[in-house]
Parts: C-alpha cells; sequence; structure tokens
C-alpha cells in the first residue's frame, strides 16, 4: 500500500484520500459556483433597464434556469460534500471515509454531469428554458430537445448525491474514535448525519420524477399530461417533496459549520449543544411535511392549505432556537472578528433575516400576493446566499490554515467579506421591494416602476461577483504559502482537527485518538 | 457576446444619470417599496395581515440584533472582556421554544380567518371564465356571446429600445377584462397549453391557470379604475410579456358595454358571408399575424428555428391551401407550440391572416382564402 499521493495527475485520478478528494470537490464546486455566477450576471445585466438589450427571451430563460440547475446542484451540494470529506474523518478521529473507493467514484461522475448538462447551451433548441423547477408540461410537451439531456444529467448527480450520503452515514456511524459519543460529535458531524438522511430519503424522489418526465417525453405516457389523463398539478407535489427537504440539505451542514466557528471566536462554549441537536433533528422532520407551501396558489382545497400553512410555521420555532442559541454563544464572549468569524456573524444576521421573510411567505393568504414575485427571490436568496455560500466561505477560512498550513492574508479577507456583504445586500434587498411592489420573477422585461431598484439590484451584484475573485485570489495565495499556521491555528478552538499538524499530513488518525 | 459587454459597458457609464432625469418627470409611482393596499376588501385584509406580520418580524428582529449588536460592541476581546463559560439551560431554551410558539398562533388566528374568505367563492353575480394560452389571456363571459383574447399592446419597437417606453410599458393591452363594480365576480381559471398564473395585485387575486383543471377565485372591486397585473408562472419565452388589465365600471356601464360586445359578435358572424377583395384581406392579415403569429414566427416571417420555424418560404405556407388552413385551424400534430387558432380567430380573421402568409416575406402563391371557405373547412371535419 502507498503511503503518499501517486505523482502527477494519477493522484487526483485514482485518488482514494478524504482529503484530496474533499479538495477536488470544492475546487469543482468553486469552478460551478464562477459558472453559474457568470449567468447570474447576464440576467442582472439584462434587467439593468427595461428593454430588452442583450439577450433575447429565449436565452434569458436558459439563464435562469441554469443558473439556479448550476448553483444548487454544482456549487451548494457537492462544496458540502468537499467540507464533509475534509473534516468528517478528522473530526470524529477516523482515517478515512468508510467507502474511499465509492468516494472516488461519487466525486467523479460529477463533472461528466455538469459537463452534460452545460453542452445543452450549444444544442438546437438551446438549454433548458423551464426554470429550475421545471414544471410539466413546460418541460415536457413544450420543452426543447436538450431536455432529455438535462434529465440524464440530473440522474447522475443524484446517484453522486447518494453515493456520497451512504458514505457519509456510514463513516459516522462505524468510524468514530473510541469514547466519541453520538452526542460528543461536532455539529458539523451531526448536521451532515441528518443531511445525508435526508439526500437518501429524497433524491430518488427526484430521480423519479424526472423519470416520469422522461417516459412522458419519449415513451408516450401521460402522468403530467391533462390530455392524457395526467395530472400536472402531480408534477409540483412530488417535485416539492424532494425540493423542500432539499433547501434544508443546503442549510443543515451550514448551521453546523456556523456552530463550530462562533464558539471559537467568542472564547466560549456553544450554548445549548442538545438543543441544537434536536432542533436540526426537528427541521428535518418538518421539512418532509410542509412542501406545498411551494404550491399555495394551485388551488389546494383549503384544509390542504390550512395544514401546509401551520406546518410551515412551525419551523420558525427550531430555527429560532438556533439563532438564540448562537446569539446566546456570543452574549458575554470573548469576541474577535478574524474573517471566518465575520461570515459567520453574516450569515446569523441575514439568515435571520431571510427566516422573517419565510414566515411572512408561510402565511397563505399574504403568500398569495408574494408567490411567484421578486420577494420569493430576495427570500430565497437571502437564505441561501448568506446562510450556504457564506458559511462554506467561512468554513473555507476557517479550516484553510488547517488544510495548507498557511495563514491567508487576513486583510485580503476582510475586502472579500466587506465587498461580499455590500454586495449581497445591494443586489438582494431592493428585490423585496420590487417584489411586493408586483414585479413577478422569471421575467426578461419589467414595468417602468420596477427601473430604479433594479438597476441598484444590477449594480450590486457585479459588486458581489468581484469579491469572489477577491476570495479565488486569496485561497490561490494562501495554497503556494504564507505565513506558517500553528497546528491550533485559532485561539484554543475545540476539536479533534486542531489536535493533528498544519498542514494536515496525507493520513491522519491512522490509530484513533484519545477522545477525553 | 462581445457586442453585448459593449452595450452593457456603454449602459452602465451613461444610462445612471439618465435615469434620475427620467424618474424626475415619472414622479411618485417610482421606488414603490411595499404591497398594494388594492381596491377589494380581500386586498386589504391581506395588505393588513402582511402588515402585521411584518411589525411581528421587525419586533423579534430589533430584540435579536440588539442583544447581537450590544454584545458585540462590549463583549470583545481587544476591551480586555473576558469571557463567561455558561453553556446550557434548559429553562431559557423551553422559554424560547413556547414563546415563540404562542406569538406563531397568535399570527395562524388572522391568517385563518382571511383564507376562509377568501375560498368563499360561493353566490356570485357574475362568473368569468379565464383561459391562459402562450402568450395571452381569453376571458369567457359565461352566459353571453361575449369572449375575446387580450393580448400585449405595447409595441415592439418600444420593447427593442427604439422608441420611447410609454407610460404603462408591458401593462397594457389591446381589450382589457371589462367587470363592474361592487358585485361578486366569480372567476373559473384554466389554461389551454401550459400552467399560467392570473394575477392582478389590487385585487389580491393570483391562481394558477393550469391545463385540465378549473380553479375559482373571487373578487368584488370597490371603485372604478384600471388595475393591472401580470401572468405569474413561467409559462415559456414570452412569459414577461402577457400582462393583464382589468377595468371596473359602473354597472350600467357594464352593461352597456356588453350588449355592445354581443352586437358586434352577431355582426362578426354575418361577414363570414361576404366576399373580401385581396387588398382586404392582406391589409387585415397583416394585423393579425402581428397580434397573434408574429410573437414567434418574428415580424419578418423568419421564425426562431427549430420550436417556431419561418414563415417565409415555408412547405406549409407555399403548398396546397388546404395544408396551410389546417395548420392554423387546428395546429400541429407534432410540434405542441404550434396552437389550434380555430377557435381563437374569427373566421375573417383566419382568412386574412392566411392569405396574408402565403403572400408576404417573399411567398407568392398568388391566392385568397375567404371567411366561408374556412367555415366549409371547420364543417368538413
Amino acid at each position: 500500500m502507498a503511503h503518499g499521493p501517486q505523482p502527477g495527475f494519477k493522484r487526483w485520478l485514482y485518488t482514494t484520500n478524504h482529503k484530496d478528494i474533499g479538495s477536488m470537490y470544492l475546487w469543482f464546486s468553486f469552478a460551478m459556483f464562477l459558472l453559474g455566477g457568470c449567468m447570474a450576471l447576464v440576467i442582472r445585466a439584462e434587467l439593468f433597464e427595461p428593454g430588452l438589450q442583450i439577450v433575447q427571451p429565449e436565452f434569458f430563460n436558459q439563464m435562469t434556469t441554469m443558473h439556479g440547475l448550476i448553483m444548487v446542484f454544482g456549487a451548494v451540494m457537492p462544496a458540502f460534500v468537499g467540507l464533509a470529506n475534509w473534516m468528517i474523518p478528522m473530526m470524529i478521529g477516523a482515517p478515512d471515509m468508510a467507502l474511499p473507493r465509492m468516494n472516488n467514484w461519487s466525486f467523479w461522475i460529477l463533472p461528466f454531469a455538469f459537463a452534460m448538462l452545460a453542452s445543452t447551451l450549444f444544442m438546437e433548441g438551446g438549454a433548458p428554458n423551464f426554470g429550475w423547477t421545471f414544471y410539466a408540461p413546460l418541460s415536457t410537451e413544450y420543452a426543447p430537445p436538450s431536455v432529455t439531456f438535462f434529465i440524464f444529467s440530473i440522474h447522475i448527480m443524484g446517484a453522486s448525491s447518494i453515493m456520497g450520503s451512504i458514505n457519509i452515514i456510514a463513516t459516522i456511524l462505524n468510524m468514530r474514535a473510541p469514547g466519541m459519543t453520538l452526542m460528543k460529535m461536532p455539529l458539523f458531524v451531526w448536521t451532515w448525519l441528518i443531511t445525508a438522511y435526508l439526500l437518501i430519503a429524497v433524491m430518488p424522489v427526484l430521480a423519479g420524477v424526472v423519470t416520469m418526465m422522461l417516459m412522458d417525453i419519449h415513451f408516450g405516457t401521460s402522468f403530467f399530461s391533462a390530455a392524457g389523463g395526467g395530472d400536472p398539478v402531480l408534477f409540483q407535489h412530488v417535485f416539492w417533496f424532494f425540493g423542500h427537504p432539499e433547501v434544508y440539505i443546503m442549510i443543515l451542514p451550514a448551521f453546523g459549520i456556523v456552530s463550530a466557528i462562533i464558539p471559537t471566536f467568542a472564547r466560549k462554549p456553544l450554548f445549548g449543544y442538545s438543543s441544537m441537536v434536536y432542533a436540526t433533528a426537528s427541521i428535518a422532520f418538518l421539512s418532509f411535511i410542509v412542501w406545498a407551501h411551494h404550491m399555495f396558489t394551485v388551488g389546494m382545497p383549503i384544509a390542504g392549505e390550512l395544514f401546509f400553512m401551520y406546518a410551515t410555521m412551525l419551523i420558525a420555532v427550531p430555527t429560532g432556537v438556533k439563532v438564540f442559541n448562537w446569539v446566546t454563544t456570543m452574549f458575554r464572549g470573548s469576541m474577535t472578528f478574524e474573517t471566518p468569524m465575520l461570515f459567520a456573524v453574516a450569515f446569523v444576521i441575514l439568515f435571520t433575516i431571510g427566516g422573517f421573510s419565510g414566515l411572512m411567505l408561510a402565511i397563505a393568504p399574504a403568500d398569495f400576493q408574494y408567490h411567484d414575485t421578486y420577494f420569493v427571490v430576495a427570500h430565497f436568496h437571502y437564505v441561501l446566499v448568506p446562510g450556504a455560500i457564506f458559511s462554506i466561505t467561512a468554513g473555507v477560512y476557517y479550516w484553510l490554515p488547517k488544510w495548507t498550513g498557511n495563514m491567508y492574508n487576513e486583510t485580503m479577507g476582510k475586502v472579500h467579506f466587506w465587498l461580499a456583504f455590500i454586495g449581497l445586500n445591494v443586489t438582494f434587498f431592493p428585490m423585496h421591494f420590487v417584489g411586493l411592489a408586483g414585479m413577478p420573477r422569471r421575467i426578461p422585461d419589467y414595468a417602468l416602476q420596477f427601473a430604479d431598484f433594479n438597476q441598484i439590484a444590477s449594480v450590486g451584484a457585479f459588486l458581489f461577483g468581484a469579491a469572489q475573485l477577491v476570495f479565488l485570489f486569496n485561497v490561490i495565495r494562501t495554497v503556494q504559502g504564507g505565513n506558517k499556521a500553528t497546528d491550533e491555528v485559532w485561539e484554543n478552538p475545540e476539536g479533534l482537527e486542531w489536535t493533528v499538524p498544519s498542514p494536515a499530513p496525507y493520513h491522519t488518525f491512522s490509530t484513533p485518538p484519545a477522545v477525553r | 457576446m462581445l457586442r453585448g459587454f459593449k452595450r452593457l459597458f456603454a449602459l452602465l457609464t451613461t444610462s445612471v444619470l439618465a435615469h434620475s432625469a427620467l424618474a424626475e418627470e415619472q414622479g411618485a409611482e417610482r421606488w414603490g417599496v411595499n404591497m398594494t393596499q388594492g381596491v377589494t376588501e380581500v386586498a386589504h385584509t391581506t395588505y393588513n395581515l402582511h402588515m402585521l406580520i411584518f411589525w411581528i418580524c421587525v419586533a423579534i428582529g430589533v430584540v435579536v440584533f440588539g442583544v447581537m449588536f450590544y454584545s458585540m460592541w462590549r463583549h470583545r476581546k481587544s476591551k480586555g472582556y473576558q469571557a463567561a463559560q455558561f453553556h446550557e439551560s434548559t429553562a431559557v431554551e423551553l422559554a424560547w421554544t413556547i414563546v415563540p410558539t404562542i406569538i406563531l398562533i397568535l399570527m395562524a388566528i388572522p391568517a385563518t380567518k382571511t383564507l376562509y374568505d377568501i375560498y368563499d367563492t360561493e353566490e356570485a353575480d357574475l362568473d368569468i371564465m379565464i383561459t391562459g394560452y402562450q402568450w395571452k389571456w381569453k376571458y369567457n363571459y359565461l352566459g353571453s356571446d361575449v369572449s375575446f383574447f387580450s393580448n400585449l399592446s405595447t409595441p415592439r419597437t418600444q420593447i427593442d429600445n427604439q422608441q420611447p417606453k410609454g407610460e404603462n410599458y408591458l401593462l397594457e393591452v389591446d381589450e382589457p377584462l371589462v367587470v363592474p363594480v361592487n358585485k361578486k365576480i366569480r372567476f373559473l381559471i384554466t389554461a389551454n397549453d401550459v400552467i399560467h398564473a392570473w394575477w392582478v395585485p389590487d385585487l389580491a387575486v393570483k391562481k394558477d391557470a393550469i391545463p385540465g383543471f378549473i380553479n375559482e377565485s373571487w373578487t368584488r372591486i370597490d371603485e372604478p379604475g384600471i388595475y393591472r397585473g401580470q401572468c405569474a408562472e413561467l409559462c415559456g419565452k414570452d412569459h414577461g410579456f402577457m400582462p393583464i388589465v382589468v377595468k371596473a365600471v359602473p354597472e350600467a356601464e357594464y352593461t352597456a358595454w356588453l350588449d355592445e360586445r354581443a352586437a358586434a359578435a352577431v355582426k362578426m358572424r354575418e361577414l363570414t358571408e361576404k366576399t373580401f377583395t385581396f387588398d382586404e384581406l392582406l391589409a387585415q392579415g397583416e394585423k393579425v399575424y402581428n397580434r397573434a403569429c408574429a410573437a414567434c414566427h418574428q415580424p419578418n416571417g423568419q421564425g426562431v428555428p427549430p420550436t417556431f420555424p419561418a414563415i417565409a418560404g415555408s412547405k406549409i405556407a407555399t403548398g396546397p391551401l388546404d395544408g396551410h388552413m389546417s395548420m392554423v385551424i387546428r395546429g400541429s400534430q407534432k410540434n405542441p407550440a404550434m396552437q389550434a387558432f380555430g377557435e381563437q380567430l374569427s373566421e375573417v380573421d383566419l382568412a386574412a391572416v392566411i392569405t396574408y402568409q402565403r403572400n408576404a416575406f417573399g411567398n407568392d402563391m398568388g391566392d385568397t382564402v375567404q371567411p366561408i371557405d374556412i367555415l366549409n373547412f371547420k364543417n368538413k371535419q
């Protein structure tokens, strides 16, 4: 058995090392983040002014669709899997992931899935143009021919996610160091364990719904075609039964990251550890019984509307518990504000704002006015950008010295933070206003009264995009060199990952550590 | 693409200035930041509910962020603050589980009440069937002869920035939905192709229009006026270009309008018997083409292949007349994007537009189609 990495590209192609695979996931997700971000900039550039200037409506719809798909499946999810690969074995004192060869496989099918998805842009009829939610029959009878490639790439992404989840569950349940009981696990491990179960539960549902589409398109069935006795609303039920847990898949690991960072920089233990675990589990449970709040306007019976409204409102309770716990962790701490902490604090503030608009959206009669407007766009970008993206960024800054052995440039980190923070709010806050004032989402052109805020949002988007280049530069510089990091990196942080040298050796915990 | 970026750069540099000048002349409607209070009781209730929840969120936010900013200000290492080490309290956890639950229950009570109001579609004075098409609305006044399509009326030149944009840019239609005030109007909402959503913010009515389903909604408008809305569910290429305009008028005016439209429908049927000249058909055909065909097949007849093929030089438009009539009247059997226009357009308009397509964009068939030919073709089936 080789003890170090193979030379050349074979290291990356054949690797079964959790750190290598984690790095590949992270770089891949960052590339997708830039690609999806460029598409967002095309959208914002077109919306800079009323009228059609840069792209035609057909292409605009392809951009909104691909932006959503790439950000959800290509940027956020692989980034979390990358962090899980790097950190879970080091956090629980395991030498590697439980299923290292499958780990390699679940990464390496992803670039093919996304290459296929991206190639649809060059096909006759263009890329998928029916929104990332791909409601039938727009995505079946009325779809461009490339929809079949989209279906196949979704299948591959789903297979990758399921394999990744099996691996994470197997690792966490079987490979913890002696003494690492479940209730001693870091919250990042806990939140990922629950996320992995969510993934295993709902990814097959997504695979099912795209397979039903495939049958409708090519094999003459009528699952979603009313003319053939099918039901277009069934599509939405099945899609959102996947879709709602999916949005929590994109936020639960974020909770884990922030729960690691805030105590470190507040120099105070996390407040209410066990309530955090229970809250995460409650959110995961609730995520399965709220899906139709995305469908308040489809004409459900009132009993259905009421059930989904009440269940959705309930999510505010465990989410509130988490926010209160983080604030209480900060309260009477001894805080410093290095870049990871800045991102984590911004996460708490902005995610809470997104939570408030989520609570407003839960109120079914008010949702009739909000539904499918920019208010919704503002809401989910407030939970996803500061939620998922900021927490991933915070995690990268937090663990980068452990991965590379070098400290990142703190000044550049702070510049990145403030550019991103300002850019994000300038982009997404005005969207609340235009949404309430009546601007529907997914339109390439708009009435004149929405012009001013849209212009502001577009400027913010370019600022946010530029901030990411600072991030990329900072990370590359840190990988190349910089001030040497100590083994602990931060002041007395908690967790097994800080007990190994910086940079973390290729193999860690070949013999299990002692857990207090 | 490069041209696009150049234009974007020009826009970024010049239009911020140009825009503030534009803002001056357009006045108060701009910079709207909140939901409309609307013109129906349901809209008022919805607005009040929205504001209630908003202020509750603001209050919670002030407390949470207040504590957070206070400790970020006071409990800093740079100020020499020593960290406390407390990390658990069941009593506190219980408190911040129970108190929010109570707040949520208090929110749910008015929300439930409003929802019951919105769902009560019984005892309407008037029923209107609304059908979503790619990319227009059809209004059918049930129990009368009156039904018509409502299309975007903003000229293409304004969208393409060749002309200054009008006041109601993208929110204007050729024929608005006319309704009486102070009457309970029930909307029966469905769609012909993909899912659309009929939304007028001032009425607080938003309901999905789904093929194969008939959804119900209702409104009772307090004051006469013109209320504008848009399709709210992504429905393809021109989703952003299918507005809704509701014109609410006093009852007497509404009745007069309805009678006039019913009479016009009778007259249109009579015109079916008439024989038109080639030039008359061509002139009318161009108008119909621009309204009904140009969105997909483009004003120059070149289409956007493969989904929207060209009319210019097409096998169908320069082929046998029966095939051409069948395509327009019954739609395409292969490509669902080509709708059946047989029920959407009158016989006169169908005859005119088919004649136009056979003799425009370089097509030179030289033949004419009369309304009676269309009627005979339809009756044959």
